[in-house]
């Protein structure tokens, strides 16, 4: 075991018990807030092993939440025709996988387009769900412009809270194990050059669709914790906006990072909901006036905090708390590996 | 039985005959050269080899095996390594993880600590195990050449391509890469067959060296024959 490792480990069952015990010092409103970033968070993983480690952008996560939703919506509910009525969250696995698969097969048109015209394709996505499900001709199983009621009624917030983070926590293990095994490497060495990756006996069809996959699996158990506490869901719980917000997410946390999407799931739940009296708090110190309640000023505090974290940190702010840590870490980490003792066959 | 065979093998670019069908053996355990004024095709057959282009036509085989069934990803698993003339690093990964995947053909899962002996073992053969956990991205040239050199061996090639491994080195370097290239055959038992524009280099380790002119091969023999041959001379010279 690595010094390193020792120290991640260490820092994940503190986390751990911080989130356990967290929900007696706050409010069941707060709880309720902190439930939702779990969701965001989880959402945030997979986005990340997609983007951060695989190197291909996605504009479309919100349709594979969508997805997700969706599946625990008809699954759970008594609507139409197909009246399965399903416990909620038994339905969440399987929304993830429905969402995985459908994220697996879109991986194949994917693998022709990089960049630009792969986030476009992504995009594509994301405008076309809300769409789709109000059609008329998908009423019947997404109830159109109406949506689906849910059966459970609104919960609490520590219910909605101990939920989520139970998924959450499991499914950062499982994303970390992936990140830094095999999987993982194969991943990001498509990311780095694709040319060598493939030299390298490494099947780039084989390796972004599964990293398509694995990351609308996570959409997909995210899409369907957020049904829960929405109890019921339209064409636009999960609209255009969710999917680049989810890109943002990740960004601000740092891509690549996984502990990190924490802070993007924070920044994304919070940012537009309590940024601006946070901000105006401050600003009355020195007696300036935003009129923080004004339609608008979080979409702008948004904006400019992610700019803000663009210009400081290309790393997000995962990297920036990272490099302030290197100064400290540094002999630890960074010790070189010990010169072999006997003679390297070059000097014999 | 030779190696590796190239029968007329053909590409194009447009109007461009980057091959023009060109036929050669490589005889196993030979060093072998390819040489050639600039824009020759050296790259591009080695891209055709490791099947990054596909040919226009003609054949390839390795070990008896066509070749062209065979999958891109699924050369280096045959036993064909190679090495890129402008350097293909991960560039932002570990310099350990760049020869882990190297070693990504041979290890399936769980084979984990197996690898990382093997990729440690790897550096240290190549005097760059000090820098294992260092970021490839920063480091010299000849250094990145030579961790691309260990990502390579570390598959356990039977043909080790190299494309331009004198490229940006200096005159030392150069000196110490003639050892280092006869000493990879002995140590490895592997084939090579580079692709060189530093003559002195490629004459004094090749067993055999190929002439390739815009597309065509004019030539084929030891190092001093092609030295004498008078196609080869004028190629480089100009008539």
């Amino acid at each position: 075991m690595s010094v390193g490792f020792a120290v991640r480990a260490g820092a994940f069952v503190l986390a751990v018990g911080a989130i356990a015990l967290l929900p007696r010092f706050i409010s069941d409103f707060r709880a309720l807030q902190l439930g939702t970033v779990a969701i965001f968070f989880i959402a945030l993983l997979g986005l990340n092993i997609l983007t951060g480690h695989a190197g291909q952008i996605s504009l479309g996560h919100g349709a594979f939440m969508g997805i997700g939703g969706y599946t625990t919506a008809v699954l759970t509910s008594d609507f139409g025709g197909l009246s399965w009525e399903m416990n909620d969250l038994a339905t969440v696995p399987i929304a993830g996988l429905v969402a995985g698969v459908v994220g697996f097969l879109f991986g194949f048109p994917a693998l022709r387009l990089a960049g630009v015209y792969l986030a476009l394709a992504t995009f594509a996505l994301a405008v076309a769900l809300p769409s789709l499900a109000r059609s008329q001709k998908l009423a019947g199983i997404t109830g159109g412009s109406e949506g689906i009621i849910l059966p459970r009624l609104p919960p609490t917030g520590d219910w909605l809270y101990y939920v989520c983070w139970s998924f959450a926590l499991p499914m950062f293990v499982l994303a970390w194990l992936i990140v830094r095994g095999r999987l993982g490497r194969a991943f990001r060495a498509v990311r780095e050059s694709e040319i060598a990756a493939v030299s390298s006996g490494i099947s780039l069809p084989l390796y972004k669709t599964v990293a398509f996959g694995i990351s609308a699996f996570y959409a997909g158990v995210a899409g369907a914790l957020l049904a829960i506490p929405t109890t019921a869901i339209f064409p636009d719980t999960y609209p255009v906006a969710l999917s680049i917000i989810l890109l943002t997410g990740v960004v601000v946390g740092g891509l690549g990072s996984l502990a990190g999407m924490a802070i993007g799931a924070l920044f994304i739940q919070f940012i537009q909901t309590d940024g601006p009296q946070w901000l105006q708090a401050v600003l009355d110190r020195v007696g300036v006036d935003i009129n923080e309640t004004a339609p608008g000023v979080p979409s702008v505090l948004y904006g400019l905090l992610l700019l803000a974290v663009l210009l400081t940190a290309r790393s997000g702010v995962a990297g920036l708390l990272a490099r302030g840590v290197s100064v400290l870490t540094n002999r630890i980490y960074h010790r070189p590996i010990k010169r072999q003792a006997t003679p390297s066959r070059r000097e014999a | 039985m030779a190696l590796l065979e190239l029968d007329s093998v053909t590409r194009r670019f447009g109007g461009v005959v980057a091959l023009d069908s060109v036929s050669l053996a490589i005889g196993e355990g030979e060093i072998a050269g390819l040489i050639g004024p600039n824009g020759a095709g050296k790259t591009t057959a080695f891209n055709v080899v490791t099947r990054l282009y596909a040919p226009d036509g003609g054949r390839l085989s390795f070990a008896g095996r066509d070749l062209l069934r065979v999958k891109p990803h699924r050369i280096v698993g045959l036993g064909i390594a190679r090495t890129f003339q402008n350097v293909e690093l991960f560039r932002r990964m570990t310099v350990l993880d760049n020869v882990l995947v190297g070693a990504h053909s041979r290890t399936g899962f769980g084979g984990e600590k197996e690898a990382r002996a093997e990729a440690l073992e790897t550096l240290s053969y190549l005097d760059l195990a000090h820098l294992a956990r260092r970021p490839a991205t920063g480091l010299p040239f000849g250094t990145l050449k030579r961790v691309e050199l260990a990502r390579a061996l570390v598959s356990r090639p039977r043909l080790l391509l190299l494309d331009e491994p004198a490229g940006g080195l200096n005159h030392e370097e150069v000196e110490e890469l003639k050892g280092l290239i006869r000493r990879i055959r002995q140590d490895f038992s592997v084939t090579v067959f580079l692709v060189e524009h530093h003559m002195a280099l490629v004459m004094s380790v090749s067993d055999r060296v190929h002439v390739l002119n815009f597309g065509r091969k004019i030539a084929e023999g030891t190092p001093a024959e092609v030295r004498e041959n008078p196609a080869v001379v004028e190629a480089y010279l100009g008539a």
